[in-house]
């Protein structure tokens, strides 16, 4: 038996390659794929024969050296004798502490002035399209600034505090000065102590063995109280009459918590005047609230601009079947109209999250030390590596990016309409 | 028959609606006081709206306009009684004495008209693309105009950026003669190779002999004159012109069949669009000098630039594709069954129709880009930004502050907003049509 | 459509800007212009004024270098940089050399490889206080929130000095001067650090200058001069006799004045003769004709000019000469012979 020959075999010339759809593709491609390792060989041949030429070769030994500067916003011990890793990872925390922040005040804002752009009240809706349009249309960093400026200039300085021109707020446990906002800190006289990681490197940090017990204790609560709803539920599916049980799931989450504060010995360290600056307490510097309120007024802007298109979108039928139910016009909207508005706002809304954590590189012009001020600034400006640190933190914002795209990604398609 | 009561034989003429329901009173009423919860909102509203402008207003009106310095502020401010400046009120002298400065940057001031010019002649070339009712005719200068406006903004000779044309014009024949002879695929090589020859080999020595016969041209201006508002707009313009045929090639890769074109460029596109910008600028004015030839060198202007179009292309591709993937199948279909080849396809059916439907998102991702056209400042380009710091540092302005920012925000605000009006209209006026 | 116009800039932008293998000194001499780095505003040492003109102390170093060079003052390009670019703009040859208040330090000399053409100001860091304060030296600075301009060494020897002398600080990183003196005069902070001349030019612009003073203490050395890339030692020669030239004109006693005057023939001193070329030729050996230095001293005068014209005491800057006097007057300023 013969086998039957291929007929590509007998007659294939090259000229097939180029006219013969089979293939073209496949020559399109090898040539693309050719011309951009060719770009890419282009470009790293470039820069090797330039770092020679300026006689920097990569290296990223400068990492382990002191950094020799300091930074006044940090989540984790530092001081200058600590490397520049440790720098850059304080910054990169600064960097997502923000973005977080920034992320929930914009949603926030931004729902509640899409919400009310639609208002029945003409000011309110003339308010807020004059709000919306003035966010929107004016630069982003031009914000950071103004916000910055306007705090500056107006909020008491610590010294009006000691000749009374200024006063603390809610019997002196809040401060507010044009240096930052100082508020009460909770402190534990028989705490637990920190659970230090990774020793004395430059990746060091601890976790506070309180705030776990205390979290510990606090899901296991809520954990209790939903076993007392089911259990409810179950008797008025079975009976038709519904225990009242709030009482009872209240105590539940609350009791176990307050004990075990009062074991831990909870006070709290209010901030004092000492010096020249409060002094005890927690602290958020002024840089970081400005860059909090311009990017939350910013973001929200457009937020609510996505959120009204999502709340138009919904048929009306749907509010005129809750009315006619009786339900309240608050309540309609949110139990009727957001849940549905959702699913055509959160798209809009994840690229709207990764605006605003790239926009919070613009923490430089405020002095807040952010990746970008410390990996990219500092660091960059004293040691001179311009390509390592560059590349490093385009690489981080990268993943950044990416983490935040795909867990919004599969929120969205947890929420999504399952159409059948 | 029971007589029957009394049958009105004519309509009882309307009456006017109640007082509390009509005219002024009951538009307010219906408004803004509807239910108790609304006049709380419009009594906190109009509280917040007066301490606003009763707080700025004053300082807003303050007769500083001819003053030359901010010491002099001062004196006029506390002769009239006002309390310093800062709370007392503006110093428009600054806004005076450096508002041109604020627009075009230090280009030479006897020379404006060549930026108000290539302005004035930027909208006659995008007229036929932004309006209908436009002769199509002015098309042929919109693509003329990119030279124009080169040659009016940075002068020297006029025969570099005609001969840089006449490089497209040969891009043209050599696809049309590739084609005719050859079939599009060594069409396609031929429009990108010729013109590269030309412009990398041909070009300067053609350009020498053509000046040394003929030398026409105007007074070359550097790039590091441009600054202000100028700048700001020269660099949106430039990203978003020079993105549109980038952002249309990532695109249609995006959508293609071919996986390695397709991963590329989705590679492109999700690295550009995953890092600040702001980074994509350090990369401009620290490195990118380090990934070209040793000693090639471009002025900051340049290197801004070809950052901005690298990262407008990705945001544009992102639009373009939603413009194709709006397109109904059929189009496609319609397309095959005509036997089209792809680039036919997509240059006769496919790309004028999503083109169109995305304008608006075109023009809002120019407004976006312009807006961000701010943060070139921070890597030491004087844009309004940066040169407010610049005025700032000059002792006469030493101590200003809100008015230099009120002013670049009014003007950025003017800009963007009408933008985005039109491209509201826009949106319209697509929407009737389906 | 619009790619044609950026094509071509870049391509003219590469063929203009050659390949630079020849020396600095032919490069700039090609080009008919010196690219001259400076900071993008800082009164009294480099700013533009509103026709974009560019004047300031380290301004005249820039157009002293030109002069010898081109033979003309104007003909310079001044690209400003911020503290990130500017290492990058002159190791990548965007800019010929950098004037711009930088401090030499080993590390910037060593490992980013850049000759220092020697030091046209000593500078140290100090601290500015306002007087209501109540503080008289920097060591009772514990607690205090610290006004710092970034981009220069300043950080670091802040972290160094208060590290040593064992109190803690608030650290306020401000990018430029004009921010960092808004917040400063607001009370964001309650001391400004920078360098001595800054804080004195800074002072100077205040609403009410005596209400602030400046502390004792100075934290650091800063020697700051014009630098160049390490590799074209003739270059650097070039720049740093230049400033030496400057320096002796001084010394010597030629001024913008008479330095036409000294050049037409020469006098009775050896020395001002050798310097302006009426006798032997220094300028040939650096590959410049013999009047070079007479070209750099009559565009702006010689160092003390130059001083007094842009940040002396009657300016508005108002700094004393101080370590910058001559040597002969008890200061730092000390050129090596023209011999």
């Amino acid at each position: 038996m013969t086998a039957i020959p291929d007929p590509s075999k007998k007659g294939f010339k090259f000229s097939q390659l180029l006219y013969d759809t089979r293939y073209r593709s496949m020559t399109i491609q090898i040539i693309a794929l050719f011309g951009i390792l060719l770009f890419f060989g282009w470009l790293i041949n470039n820069t090797a024969s330039n770092l020679a030429t300026l006689g920097k070769p990569i290296q990223f030994k400068f990492l382990g050296e002191p950094a020799s500067y300091d930074i006044n916003q940090r989540l984790l011990d530092y001081t200058s004798r600590d490397t520049h890793l440790r720098a850059s990872l304080i910054g990169l925390l600064n960097t997502l502490i923000l973005a977080f922040m920034g992320c929930i005040t914009a949603t926030v804002l931004g729902v509640a002035i899409g919400v009310m752009r639609l208002s029945k009240n003409w000011l309110v809706a003339r308010v807020m399209t004059l709000y919306i349009e003035t966010f929107r249309n004016i630069p982003v960093l031009l914000w950071i600034i103004i916000v910055f400026s306007i705090m500056i200039e107006t909020m008491p300085t610590p010294s009006a505090f000691r000749s009374g021109e200024a006063s603390m707020m809610l019997y002196d446990s809040i401060a507010i000065t044009n240096r930052g906002v100082y508020v009460p800190e909770p402190l534990f006289s028989r705490s637990l102590g920190d659970w230090n990681l990774f020793g004395t490197s430059s990746l060091r940090f601890g976790i506070s063995l309180d705030l776990v017990v205390i979290l510990i204790i606090l899901f296991g609560g809520i954990f209790a109280s939903r076993k007392v709803k089911k259990n409810a539920d179950k008797i008025q599916n079975e009976t038709g009459m519904r225990p009242t049980t709030w009482w009872k799931r209240l105590s539940l989450i609350i009791f176990p918590v307050a004990i075990i504060l009062w074991i831990l010995g909870l006070y709290l360290g209010y901030p004092e005047l000492k010096g020249f600056n409060f002094k005890g307490g927690t602290y958020m510097r002024n840089s970081l609230i400005a860059l909090w309120v311009a990017l939350s007024l910013y973001t929200a802007a457009f937020i609510a601009e996505n959120v009204r298109a999502g709340i138009q979108a919904v048929s009306k039928g749907q509010s005129e079947a809750a009315h006619a139910l009786g339900i309240s016009s608050s309540r309609t909207m949110s139990l009727v109209i957001l849940p549905q508005a959702l699913r055509i706002i959160i798209p809009p809304l994840i690229s709207q999250y990764l605006n605003l954590t790239k926009n919070s590189s613009l923490a430089i012009a405020v002095g807040y030390m952010d990746l970008t001020g410390t990996l990219m600034g500092i660091t960059l400006n004293q040691t001179g590596r311009e390509l390592e640190t560059v590349l490093m933190g385009m690489a981080v914002y990268l993943a950044i990016s990416l983490a935040i795209s795909s867990v919004m990604n599969w929120y969205n398609n947890s929420v999504k309409l399952v159409e059948r | 028959m029971v007589d029957q009561s009394f049958v009105r034989t004519e309509i009882v003429p309307e009456k006017p609606a109640p007082l509390s329901q009509a005219g002024i009173i009951g538009w307010f009423r219906k408004n803004m006081f509807s239910d108790i919860p609304n006049t709380i909102l419009t009594g906190v509203v109009l509280y917040i709206i007066f301490m606003v402008l009763g707080n700025i207003l004053p300082w807003v009106f303050s007769p500083t306009w001819n003053s030359v310095s901010l010491t002099e502020c001062r004196s006029i401010l506390a002769e009239i009684g006002r309390d310093g400046h800062g709370n007392g009120g503006a110093c428009w002298g600054v806004i005076r004495e450096r508002w041109l400065q604020l627009m075009f940057g230090f280009y030479p001031s006897e020379l404006y008209w060549r930026p108000v010019l290539s302005f004035l002649l930027l909208g006659v070339a995008l007229a036929p693309v932004l309006f209908d009712g436009v002769s199509r005719k002015i098309l042929f200068f919109t693509a003329v105009y990119p030279f124009v406006c080169f040659w009016l903004i940075w002068g020297g000779s006029v025969w570099f950026p005609i001969s840089v044309f006449i490089g497209f014009i040969i891009s043209y024949f050599g696809f049309v003669i590739g084609n005719k002879s050859a079939g599009s695929l060594i069409g396609v090589l031929a429009a990108i190779a010729l013109p590269i020859i030309w412009w990398f080999i041909l070009l300067s020595p053609i350009n020498s002999v053509l000046n040394s016969i003929l030398p026409l041209g105007s007074e070359a201006i550097e790039s590091d004159r441009l600054g202000g508002f100028m700048l700001a707009i020269l660099i949106g313009v430039t990203g978003i012109a020079l993105s549109l045929p980038i952002g249309i090639l990532l695109a249609l890769g995006r959508q293609s069949d071919l996986p390695i074109l397709k991963g590329v460029c989705v590679c492109f596109i999700e690295f550009i669009r995953g890092v600040p910008l702001i980074t994509l600028l350090f990369v401009a004015s620290t490195l990118l000098n380090v990934f070209l030839p040793p000693g090639s060198n471009f002025d900051l202007i340049l290197r801004v630039m070809i950052m901005v179009t690298l990262f407008a292309s990705a945001y544009m591709a992102e639009v373009i594709r939603g413009g194709l993937a709006a397109l109904p199948k059929g189009q496609y279909e319609a397309a095959d069954s005509l036997g089209l080849d792809y680039w036919k396809a997509q240059r006769l059916i496919i790309l004028p129709q999503a083109l169109k439907i995305s304008i608006p998102g075109i023009v809002s991702t120019f407004i976006g880009l312009f807006k961000d056209t701010t943060l070139v400042s921070i890597i030491g380009l004087l844009d309004p930004l940066g040169l407010s710091t610049n005025i700032r540092a000059d002792m006469a302005w030493n101590g200003i502050l809100w008015e230099l920012y009120g002013f670049v925000a009014l003007i950025f605000f003017i800009f963007c907003f009408s933008m985005s009006r039109y491209s509201m209209y826009l949106e319209r006026k697509l929407a009737t049509g389906h | 459509m619009k790619k044609s116009a950026f094509l071509g800039t870049l391509a003219a932008a590469t063929f203009a800007a050659g390949f630079a293998a020849a020396g600095t000194l032919d490069d700039v001499k090609a080009a008919g212009e010196l690219k001259c780095g400076v900071s993008t505003g800082l009164a009294g040492f480099a700013l533009a004024d509103a026709n974009g003109v560019w004047d300031g102390f380290d301004v005249a170093v820039c157009r002293a270098v030109a002069a010898a060079v081109l033979g003309d003052g104007s003909k310079v390009k001044f690209v400003p940089t911020t503290g990130k670019t500017r290492f990058t703009a002159l190791a990548s040859g965007e800019i010929d050399m950098l004037a711009r208040n930088t401090t030499w330090t080993f590390s910037r000399d060593v490992d980013l490889k850049f000759e220092f053409a020697g030091v046209n100001y000593y500078d140290g860091q100090g601290f500015m206080a306002p007087k209501a304060l109540g503080v008289s030296s920097a060591k009772e600075l514990d607690g205090a929130t610290v006004c710092i301009q970034t981009g220069t060494t300043t950080e670091l020897n802040l972290a160094d000095f208060f590290r040593a002398n064992g109190i803690s600080y608030d650290p306020v990183p401000i990018e430029t001067n004009s921010e960092a003196q808004a917040q400063y005069l607001a009370g964001a902070c309650d001391v400004y650090t920078t360098d001595a001349s800054g804080l004195a030019s800074t002072r100077a612009t205040f609403e009410s200058p005596d209400d602030h003073m400046v502390l004792p203490e100075i934290v650091s050395k800063e020697p700051l001069g014009p630098l160049v890339r390490h590799g074209d030692n003739n270059w650097g020669d070039i720049v740093r006799w230049t400033l030496n030239a400057l320096i002796t004109a001084e010394e010597l006693g030629v001024t913008s004045a008479n330095v036409a005057q000294h050049s037409s023939e020469a006098g009775k001193n050896p020395e001002v003769n050798r310097l302006l070329g009426t006798e032997g030729d220094l300028g040939g050996m650096l590959g410049l004709d013999k009047a070079w230095a007479s070209r750099a001293i009559a565009v702006n005068g010689n160092y003390g000019e130059i001083f007094e014209k842009n940040i002396g005491v009657n300016t508005p800057i108002g700094i004393a000469r101080g370590l910058n006097a001559s040597w002969t007057e008890g200061g730092l300023i000390y050129s090596a012979p023209f011999r």
